[in-house]
C-alpha cells in the first residue's frame, strides 16, 4: 500500500496505523463490535510490514497469544471491547505481575452484559483500573479524536515498553467510528521506545534483579539463548516463585513505584479555557468532543468555564484536579456512565469546591447544548 | 552433582521439585529433556510453556527460556511466541485439567490450525495442585474429593480429541514407560505441526488415595500390566481392551504448518524483508 | 573402545522415599532406610539403570567412569 501522510480514517482504522508505526508487528484477538475494524485493519496491514496476525478462539487467547509474542520480543497489541475486555482481565494481571510490555484497546460500548453493542459509553472507568484481581498498578490512555488516537497509540506502546507493563488505550465507540482527517506522521519523525535488555548472559539471567535506582526489568526476547523463568506467581529477582511476605513486599512495592515515581513522564491531560474559568468541566475521551462544542456556547454567553481532559487516566492527574478545585467555583464530570470518574474528582476535590455529575448510561451521547443546560444550572 | 543430564538441563538451586513423593511428574520431566537431548536441539531456541497446576510447575525447574503462565492457557501463550518467531522449538507442559478443562478451547484450535507446536500433557486424572477433584480424564466411576459419589461425567481420550481437532502426531506415555515416552515426545518435537503426547503420569497422594490404587510403585506395576501398545490394540477385541491402557504412537500425518503458511501469506503480499 | 564402567551414585537428600528405585531394581541392590535411599548392596548392582530411569527425583543415577 503506497503510504500517504494525510487520510480520512476511523479512530480505529487510526489505532492501527498508529501501532504500525510505533512497531506492532503481532496483532491477537477475536472478533467485537464496537473494536472490529482493529482486527480487521491489522488482518490487513501486518502481513504486509512483515508482521503476523491470528484470529484467536476466543478473548482470553487473544490476549494470551499477544503476551506470548511479546516475550518473544515483538512488540504486541489486541484490541476488544465490553465483554470481552471483561474475559480479557485475567491476563491483564499477568501481564502486570510479570512485567510483558503489551497494549490493550478497549474501545468500550454500553454494558453490563451485552447491553447496546453499537452505543457509545464510558462505563469501563473502572475496570480499566481495576478489572483484573488484586493490587496492581495499569496505564490507561484515552483519546477524544482520530488525530489523538494515532498518536496515543504509539505513546502507548512506547509506555509499555518502557515500563514494561500492560497500557490499556482506552477509546469509546464516539471515537473509534468516528472519520475524521488524520496525518499519518511515519516512524522516523516519532519519538519510539524499544525495551532493552542486558548484554551479558549471566546478567541476563536474572531479568528481574534490580541494580541500584532500577525500577523496570530488562527482559531479553525468548530465543535469546538466556534462559530465565518468568511466572505470575510472586517471585524473587530470579523470577521465581516466592512465598515470601518479604520478597513478595519488595516486588509489589516496585511494581507500584516504576509507575508512581515517574507520574511527570506518564501523566498527561490538555486544558482549555481554564485561565479565567469559574466552572471547570472535567472530562475524558469522545464526551470531551460535546464538551468542547458546549464551552464554546457557554462562552458565548458569557459564562466562564473551561475543560480540564486527562488523556492519561489512569494514574489519574491528581495533583492537577486537586489544584483545579481549589481554583474553580465549580467542577461537572461529564462522561457517558452513571458517576465513575466523578468519584476520582470528588476525592481529589476534598470539599475544595463542589462537583456535579452530568451522566448518561442509555447509548445516548451528551449532547452538547445538554451541557450547556446543566452548566447553567450548576452556576447559578 | 547430579547426573550429567540433570545437571546440565536443570536449574540446581531450584531441585528437589516440590511433587509429592513417587508423583510420576518428574519422571516425565526428565523425558522431555532427554527428548531434548537426543535430538540435539540448541537449547537457546527452546522454550517451555506451562499452564497452572501440579504439571506446569515443570518450566521452573528446566533450564531453558520458560514461562509459567495463567490456568488454561499454555498454548495460547505458546501460539504468540511460536508465531511471532517461527526459529523456536516451543514445547507446552500442561496438565489434563489445564489442557482439557479450563484450556480445551486452546487445545482444539491449535490442533486445527497445525501450529507447530509441542503438547506434552502430564496427566494424572485429576487436579492434584487443589487437592484431588476430578478432572475431564478422569475415569466414570473414579472418585474425587469433588466427585465423593464416584464420578458421572464422561472423560476424554486426549488424542482422540487432539486428532479429531486437526493435530498431525499423537500418541500417548507413560511414567513406567520411560524410553517410548521419551521416543513420542521426540517425534512430536519433530513433527512439523500440532503434536500431542499424552503423558499418563501416577498421582498417589489424591488420585491414588481416593481411589484405592495403592502406593507410586502398584500404580506404576499397573502401568506396566495393562499397557498394551496402538498397533496390537488394533487386533484386540472391546471386551480384551476393557481395563487396559493403550500407549505408543496412534498418529502421524504430514500437513501444512501454520506458521509456515502464514511466511507464505506475507511473501504473497509483499511484506516479506 | 575404552571400557566404559558406571557406578551407582545416590543423592539422599533429594531422595523422597517413594521406593520406586528398590521396586524396579533386578538385583535387589536397593533399599529405603529412614525413607531415604541407599545402596544396600553395592556388588549387587549390574548398571542396568532401572532406577535411574525411573526416580522421580533424580536422587539415583549411573555416573560413566572410563577405566
Amino acid at each position: 500500500m503506497a503510504y500517504k501522510r494525510f487520510a480520512l480514517l476511523q479512530g480505529n482504522e487510526a489505532c492501527v496505523e498508529g501501532a504500525i508505526a510505533a512497531g506492532m508487528r503481532f496483532y491477537s484477538g477475536y472478533p467485537i463490535t464496537p473494536s472490529t475494524e482493529i482486527a480487521e485493519n491489522s488482518a490487513v496491514r501486518l502481513p504486509q510490514v512483515g508482521g503476523k496476525f491470528i484470529q484467536m478462539e476466543d478473548e482470553i487467547g487473544g490476549i494470551a497469544a499477544a503476551i506470548g509474542a511479546s516475550v518473544a520480543g515483538v512488540k504486541a497489541m489486541t484490541a476488544t471491547s465490553g465483554p470481552g475486555f471483561s474475559l480479557k482481565q485475567e491476563n491483564i494481571g499477568y501481564a502486570a505481575m510479570a512485567e510483558i510490555p503489551l497494549v490493550v484497546v478497549d474501545v468500550q460500548r454500553s454494558g453490563p452484559s451485552t447491553g447496546l453493542p453499537t452505543s457509545p459509553s464510558q462505563g469501563d472507568v473502572m475496570q480499566t483500573r481495576w478489572g483484573t484481581h488484586g493490587d496492581h498498578p495499569i496505564i490507561v490512555v484515552s483519546p477524544s479524536s482520530v488525530q489523538e488516537t494515532y498518536n496515543l497509540t504509539v505513546r502507548a506502546f512506547n509506555l509499555s515498553e518502557k515500563y514494561h507493563t500492560p497500557v490499556i488505550l482506552m477509546m469509546d465507540e464516539i471515537v473509534g467510528h468516528l472519520r475524521e482527517g488524520v496525518e499519518l506522521i511515519p516512524a522516523e519523525e516519532l519519538e519510539i521506545v524499544n525495551r532493552e535488555w542486558w548484554p551479558e548472559r549471566e546478567r541476563a539471567r536474572h531479568p528481574y534483579r534490580m541494580e541500584p535506582g532500577q525500577l523496570v526489568p530488562k527482559m531479553t526476547p525468548f530465543g535469546g539463548g538466556v534462559g530465565y523463568n518468568i511466572t505470575g506467581l510472586s517471585h524473587d529477582g530470579e523470577g521465581f516463585p516466592t512465598n515470601s511476605n518479604e520478597k513478595t513486599a519488595e516486588l509489589m512495592n516496585r511494581l507500584f513505584d516504576k509507575i508512581n515515581k515517574n507520574l511527570d513522564d506518564i501523566v498527561t491531560y490538555e486544558e482549555q479555557n481554564l485561565d479565567d474559568a469559574e466552572i471547570a468541566v472535567v472530562t475524558f475521551g469522545g464526551a470531551a468532543r460535546s464538551v468542547m462544542g458546549a464551552i464554546d456556547k457557554a462562552r458565548s454567553m458569557g459564562m466562564k468555564v473551561g475543560m480540564f481532559r486527562p488523556i492519561t487516566v489512569w494514574p489519574f492527574p491528581e495533583e492537577q484536579v486537586r489544584a483545579l478545585a481549589k481554583k474553580v467555583k465549580h467542577i461537572l464530570v461529564v462522561e457517558h456512565n452513571n458517576g465513575q470518574l466523578v468519584l476520582e474528582v470528588e476525592r481529589l476535590a476534598g470539599g475544595s469546591c463542589p462537583v456535579s455529575l452530568l451522566g448518561r448510561m442509555d447509548g445516548s451521547v451528551i449532547k452538547p447544548d445538554e451541557i450547556v443546560e446543566k452548566l447553567k444550572e450548576v452556576s447559578k | 552433582m547430579p547426573s550429567e543430564l540433570v545437571y546440565q538441563y536443570f536449574r540446581q538451586a531450584k531441585l528437589p521439585h516440590i511433587w509429592c513423593p513417587g508423583c510420576g511428574h518428574g519422571i516425565l520431566m526428565k523425558d522431555v529433556v532427554t527428548a531434548v537431548d537426543n535430538l540435539g536441539l540448541d537449547r537457546g531456541k527452546v522454550c517451555i510453556v506451562s499452564g497452572i497446576g501440579c504439571s506446569s510447575r515443570a518450566a521452573g525447574y528446566m533450564d531453558f527460556d520458560t514461562i509459567h503462565t495463567t490456568h488454561g492457557r499454555a498454548i495460547a501463550f505458546a501460539t504468540g511466541i511460536k508465531l511471532a518467531n517461527p526459529e523456536l522449538t516451543v514445547i507446552v507442559i500442561t496438565g489434563d485439567g489445564d489442557a482439557s478443562a479450563i484450556g480445551g478451547n486452546h487445545l482444539i484450535h491449535a490442533c486445527r490450525r497445525n501450529i507447530d507446536l509441542t503438547v506434552v500433557v502430564f496427566n494424572n486424572n485429576i487436579y492434584g495442585m487443589t487437592g484431588g477433584q476430578y478432572s475431564p480424564t478422569t475415569p466414570t466411576g473414579d472418585f474425587g474429593t469433588t466427585a465423593p459419589y464416584g464420578n458421572i461425567d464422561n472423560s476424554f481420550d486426549l488424542p482422540d480429541l487432539a486428532r479429531s481437532a486437526g493435530a498431525t502426531y499423537t500418541g500417548r506415555g507413560t511414567a513406567f514407560h520411560v524410553p517410548q515416552t521419551i521416543k513420542l515426545i521426540e517425534n512430536g518435537i519433530k513433527n512439523k505441526g500440532l503434536s500431542l503426547i499424552d503423558c499418563m503420569s501416577v498421582c498417589p497422594t489424591y488420585y491414588g488415595r481416593k481411589n484405592k490404587k495403592g502406593s507410586a510403585v502398584d500404580m506404576m506395576k499397573w502401568q506396566r500390566d495393562n499397557a498394551v501398545d496402538y498397533k496390537k490394540a488394533q487386533t484386540m477385541t472391546e471386551e480384551e481392551l476393557k481395563g487396559k491402557l493403550i500407549i505408543g504412537e496412534m498418529y502421524h500425518k504430514e500437513m501444512p504448518e501454520y506458521t509456515a503458511e502464514y511466511q507464505k501469506l506475507i511473501e504473497r503480499v509483499g511484506g516479506a524483508k | 573402545m575404552a571400557n566404559v564402567k558406571k557406578k551407582l551414585c545416590v543423592k539422599p537428600e533429594w531422595c523422597k522415599g517413594c521406593g520406586i528405585c528398590v521396586a524396579f531394581c533386578p538385583k535387589q541392590t536397593l533399599k529405603l532406610v529412614k525413607q531415604k535411599i541407599t545402596i544396600a548392596d553395592p556388588d549387587s548392582c549390574i548398571a542396568c539403570g532401572m532406577c535411574e530411569m525411573r526416580c522421580p527425583d533424580y536422587a539415583i543415577w549411573l555416573e560413566k567412569e572410563a577405566e
